[in-house]
């Protein structure tokens, strides 16, 4: 069936097309490489967002869509969201506002990590490593824009994902903050060797995660 | 069309399409069928026996003293009774009946019922019951007043051939407030008088009501050229011309009634209401102590009296029967029993606890039975036995239907 | 198994309607059997229309249904448009809300207790006012027009059409709408009627006819408030049902058939009356009147809702002083003395309906969420929902008369052997409580943020760990909220509790309907208050529970 054959380390899309009620939106044929960025961008309202939708498993069943994502060598596409470890990072942090900070990072260590005491050590380590190691026992709804990011991604790569989806993750953050979260983000996913698939409408995104774009008509 | 179907109807019973889906094992041991003569082997057989008492359920007093002869059942005789709050009692007859039709000849349900007029002569007409003669066999039929209480062997006109035990009487009694009343009237004519010259201040419950139904009776009663016709089965033809008198009545009184009889209250508990909010000024129940046991219950104001018309109310007397197919016959002699006491009948009469006249005799009693009776506080606004007047039979039971159908013919829709 | 849960759902919401319906129509029609009716004739209509003043109870139901709707509606309407936004609007909001919880009955009693010739108002104003030392022998309650019933049905539906109104504002961009009409220079009124409302309206739609529904087909405030000579339709139909004769169960059930008639041509009037409605709202809106010196009728809608609202309030206040009151004489504006006497008096006889009523609100209830989270589960993952379709479905027991089919209902549980069981009342109970637990929970459940759902995804958390780790627990709030709706409704339930519980298993309510004919106020005043206490203390625990729960988690508390 793939015209290609399967690449092997990072996210491939081969002949990726989404459709809304016969009216192409998408097309895309793409490779992204270890601790790659692949940006997308397009005006509102050009799909780039079905694209995540469609590669992270939740796509409206309204929208049709057609394509291989392969995923270190194997197609996801089957796969149920959950089972894809495709992380997501909206513009919105989304921190689960019923959970504690360090909840909201529990829920994200993969379930084989067997042990209270050791699923803990890992939360409190990310904390650290985003720089809110006192952060643990707090209420989501009480941190700054920018903690709530850093802790979202922290939460996303707690799940040990093998790519990384971005839905304009920074574009509501305050200016200030907005390079010094990207940079964060980018910094943390090169490390972890992830591809990462980037949707965005600003060009300094773009620019920052300086990695191959992709233009969108969007009509 | 109605009529034709009435007795199918009756002989089916609803329920029965719940019993004919059931199939039913009736493996029981059959040990000597209890009796009232042979008491002692009776009182044996009770022991540890669940009594269902079928008995309406609607007055806490009721339950509360139902409660207790339960209880005092219990500790003497080891007799378990249920009480079983029935909102209509034709609905128990339904489920003998639909017992019987399904076959099912013992272990019914049922295995006492509180009954009295229309009920009996069905569960009668239909063998139904027990035995003839329980009743008159049990020990404490002895202190029965047969004497000068007809309404105990004869039943709104069916006699009762001691298939039921007599539990308490009932009489139709007037009550007024003397703080706003002064004279009142001595029959049902004074009575239309009465309301004329105070308009808006007396009313009836609405038939079918029970005390409202009575209320037509007691008028019927007193105006028929008659009487005699009313024990009797109603004959169609006659009735426009027995009944006319009544209606006459209505028709004048109701004018001046309450509301100008636009609207009734629905029970006599209503009127109690009315007439503590001063809405009325003359009520009715079929309970002689009905105002006093409203006075100590903060109901009505302690101004309230009792009055009859001389010429006599209705009165009944409402039984306890046994339905034929019962399942602890033995625990339910011994419950009727323990009703007829002199002990239990005495608690009754008192207004705090219920305050339903005795069915005994005080007179065929030891001292210490006399003495229950006569430490008794009938409470201020309780007639005393001698002073309750004569006592009109209840009509033949048929009449009571057809009367409820006319009225509501006539008045049912109001302009 | 979640794959089942729409279907199970649509035939517990369409299987007994339909059974029902057969089960009446039969006997309507001659047949039955058991009761000794083996072919079909149309005897029991002809028996029926022989009753004395049956077409008066035919068309008191019709007007009740009518009249009830369109007042309690007009003055829903008058308020939203005349004062949405305001501070007057929230407080007010806020007031009538816990109102849906209070059962009609109890409201009904809380009315007749003030508006009664000796009722509470009148004590109030005697003598000072009045110069009366004795009630006035009018005719307020049972009156022949069934005025004061239709009055007890639209001081409750106000609250409850209020709520539906409110919830469909938000979808209608109602603020920007009406404050665009106002720049045109139209009137608060005329600017939402013309803006806001056509939209909202085609929303509220069911639940409109739903009132219509119930008010022409309702048995417990007709007992309590409306006329006797004739009654309406329905507890006419209720007393043949019950009565001992069981001949009569042939009329009831044409009857039956006649109250499903006169609800339908209620319906149809409607809409008879929205085409009207319409056509003037578009002349108007065509003429370029402004209405814009609007501020009587803004007053009116606001004294109407504030005296709906405060007649509730009263009335249940009265029903709590009864319930304590020693002797309370006529014109005394309070008891001479008080006492828990009732209460003390009422408590033996009180438990078994307390725990009846309890029992059968939790199982229903309980049921009725499961079957709504499993439906809304399954809408997310077949990533469909029902449609338009669905909705008439999850209406259609409000929209057809409970006489209408609860007496089929029941022979069908007789013929099965399961009337009178706990069983068979918790399920018809089920039948009227989940419409309103599903419609009550499927607004903030389709509301969720689905990114939610896919950022657990995307954390590697499956179908069932998203459901009960991340949206159950984060729209636990409405859920309760949706519960305690439901529990109110089951404990409000009159009709199918006396039919199919068959007198065996009272609750609170059929008692205290029951005991309305005795006019006893003090007992009357002890049940009528639990009726109302209980659902009062489920919405209670169903706003402590995430309270306590999420008290350190700001963004779940309610603003």
């Amino acid at each position: 069936m793939s015209k290609a054959a399967p690449f092997n380390d990072g996210l491939q899309l081969v002949d990726v097309e989404i459709s809304l009620q016969g009216a192409p939106l998408i097309s895309v044929s793409a490779t992204i490489g270890e601790g790659e960025v692949l940006t997308v961008m397009g005006a509102s309202g050009s799909g780039k967002s079905t694209l995540l939708a469609y590669l992270g498993g939740f796509l409206d069943p309204a929208f049709e869509a057609s394509g291989q994502v392969y995923l270190k060598g194997k197609d996801v596409i089957q796969l149920p969201a959950e089972a894809r470890q495709m992380g997501i990072l909206f513009q919105d942090p989304l921190l689960f506002p019923h959970m504690s900070v360090g909840g909201n990072l529990l829920f994200a260590v993969p379930q084989s990590i067997k042990g209270k005491a050791g699923r803990k050590a890992l939360v409190l380590e990310a904390l650290e490593n985003a720089g809110l190691a006192d952060y643990f026992n707090r209420d989501p709804a009480t941190l700054s824009g920018g903690q709530k990011a850093r802790i979202a991604l922290m939460r996303v790569l707690l799940a040990k994902p093998r790519a990384l989806l971005l839905d304009e993750p920074f574009s509501k953050l305050d200016a200030g903050r907005r390079d010094h979260i990207r940079q964060f983000v980018f910094n943390e996913a090169r490390a972890r060797k992830l591809p990462i698939l980037l949707v965005t409408h600003d060009q300094a995104d773009a620019d920052a995660a300086g990695g191959e774009i992709f233009h969108l008509s969007g009509e | 069309m109605k009529n034709s179907t009435f007795n199918i109807v009756k002989s089916t019973g609803l329920s029965l399409l719940l019993s004919a889906g059931l199939a039913f094992a009736t493996s029981s041991v059959f040990a000597a069928e209890p009796n009232s003569v042979d008491w002692q082997s009776t009182v044996k057989q009770a022991k540890g026996q669940s009594v269902y008492f079928h008995a309406w359920g609607g007055s806490p007093r009721i339950n509360d003293y139902i409660g207790w002869a339960a209880s005092q059942v219990q500790k003497r005789y080891g007799v378990t009774v249920n009480h079983v709050k029935v909102t209509d009692t034709a609905n128990v007859v339904s489920t003998v009946v639909a017992e019987k039709a399904a076959g099912k000849d013992s272990d019914g349900k049922v295995d006492l019922i509180w009954i009295n007029g229309e009920n009996f002569a069905s569960m009668k007409r239909q063998k139904l019951l027990f035995t003839p003669g329980w009743a008159t066999n049990l020990p404490n039929w002895k202190y029965v007043d047969v004497e000068n209480k007809p309404t105990i062997t004869v039943d709104f006109t069916i006699p009762t051939e001691g298939l039921e035990a007599p539990w308490g009487n009932a009489k139709l009694v007037f009550f007024y407030d003397t703080a706003r009343t002064k004279s009142v009237p001595n029959s049902m004519k004074e009575l239309s008088a009465w309301a004329k010259k105070n308009p808006g201040r007396f009313t009836y419950p609405q038939p079918p009501n029970f005390i409202g139904s009575t209320f037509l009776k007691q008028a019927l009663s007193e105006l028929a050229t008659d009487p005699a016709k009313l024990l009797k089965p109603v004959v169609e033809e006659e009735f426009a011309k027995v009944a006319q008198p009544l209606f006459d009545l209505l028709d004048e009184l109701h004018p001046n009634m309450w509301r100008k009889a636009r609207a009734f209250p629905k029970t006599h508990v209503a009127m109690r209401q009315l007439m503590a909010d001063k809405e009325l000024d003359i009520i009715f129940a079929f309970n002689p102590s009905f105002a006093s046991s409203a006075i100590a219950n903060n109901e009505l104001p302690d101004s309230v009296r009792s009055f009859v018309f001389s010429k006599g109310t209705l009165g009944n007397t409402h039984f306890v029967a046994i339905p034929y197919n019962g399942a602890s016959k033995a625990g339910a002699l011994v419950l009727a029993n323990f009703l007829m006491s002199p002990e239990a009948q005495a608690h009754k009469q008192n207004p705090t606890i219920w305050g339903d006249p005795t069915v005994l005799n005080v007179d065929k009693m030891n001292a210490g039975d006399r003495a229950r009776f006569a430490k008794l506080e009938l409470g201020v606004a309780t007639l005393k036995p001698e002073e309750l007047g004569p006592m009109l039979p209840e009509p033949h039971p048929s009449w009571m239907n057809r009367l409820e159908k006319e009225w509501l013919n006539r008045y049912g829709v109001n302009n | 198994m979640l794959r089942l849960a729409p279907t199970l759902a649509i035939a517990i919401l369409i299987g007994p309607i339909l059974f029902g319906l057969i089960a009446t129509a039969l006997p309507a029609f001659g047949y039955f059997p058991t009761l000794g009716g083996t072919s079909f004739s149309f005897s029991a209509f002809v028996a029926l229309f022989e009753r004395p003043g049956l077409l008066r109870s035919a068309l008191l139901s019709f007007s009740s249904g009518l009249i009830t709707t369109f007042s309690s509606l007009l003055v829903v309407v008058l308020f939203v448009a005349g004062w949405s936004g305001t501070k007057v609007f929230r407080r007010l909001q806020h007031l009538v809300s816990p109102l849906l919880s209070v059962p009609h009955a109890a409201a009904a009693f809380g009315l007749a207790f003030l508006i009664a010739p000796s009722g509470w108002i009148m004590r109030l104003l005697s003598p000072e006012l009045t110069g009366l030392s004795r009630p006035p022998d009018v005719l307020i309650l049972q009156d022949a027009f069934g005025l004061t019933m239709m009055g007890g049905l639209i001081v409750k539906e106000i609250p409850f059409l209020l709520l539906v109104t409110l919830s469909a504002l938000p979808q209608s961009n109602a603020r920007q709408y009406s404050q665009m009409a106002t720049s045109l220079g139209y009137g608060r009124i005329a600017g939402f009627i013309h803006c806001v409302w056509p939209n909202v309206y085609r929303q509220i739609r069911l639940a409109v006819f739903a009132v219509i529904a119930y008010a022409s087909s309702v048995v417990d405030v007709a007992i309590i408030l409306g006329p006797d000579s004739p009654a309406p339709l329905s507890p006419r139909l209720l007393g043949w049902m019950n009565d001992p004769d069981l001949a009569l169960r042939f009329e009831a059930s044409a009857g039956a058939i006649l109250q499903l008639g006169v609800t339908v041509s209620a319906l149809v009037s409607w809409l008879a009356l929205e085409k009207f409605f319409a056509a003037l709202q578009r002349h108007y809106c065509q003429n370029g009147q402004r209405f814009a010196r609007d501020k009587a009728v803004r007053q009116i809608g606001l004294i109407s809702i504030s005296l709906a609202t405060t007649i509730v309030f009263a009335g249940l206040a009265i029903l709590a002083i009864w319930s304590v009151a020693g002797f309370w004489s006529f014109p005394d504006a309070l008891p001479d003395s008080f006492s828990l006497r009732s209460w003390a008096r009422a408590l033996p006889g009180l438990q078994q309906p307390l725990w009846n009523s309890v029992i059968i609100a939790l199982m229903a209830t309980s049921i009725a969420v499961i079957i709504t989270l499993a439906c809304l589960e399954q809408e997310v993952r077949s990533g469909r929902d029902g449609g338009s379709r669905a909705m008439l479905f999850v209406y259609l027991p409000l929209l057809v008369p409970q006489t209408g089919f609860v007496f089929g209902l029941q022979i069908f549980f007789l013929w099965l052997g399961l009337d009178a069981t706990l069983f068979a009342l918790v399920f018809v109970h089920l039948i009227f409580v989940l419409p309103y637990v599903f419609l009550s929970f499927s607004d903030p459940w389709r509301a969720f943020d689905p990114r939610f759902a896919s950022v657990a995804h995307g954390l590697g958390s499956g179908l069932n760990r998203t459901f009960w780790h991340i949206r159950l627990p984060m729209l636990l709030r409405p859920a309760l909220v949706a519960f305690a709706v439901g529990f109110a409704v089951s404990i409000g339930q009159y009709l199918p509790t006396v039919l199919i519980g068959a007198g065996r298993l009272p609750t609170i309510t059929s008692e205290a309907v029951a005991l309305s004919s005795g006019g006893d106020r003090r007992v009357i005043g002890v049940y009528a208050f639990l009726q109302m206490a209980m659902p009062f203390v489920v919405f209670l625990v169903a706003g402590l529970v995430p309270m306590l729960l999420f008290r350190n988690r700001r963004d779940l508390k309610v603003n």
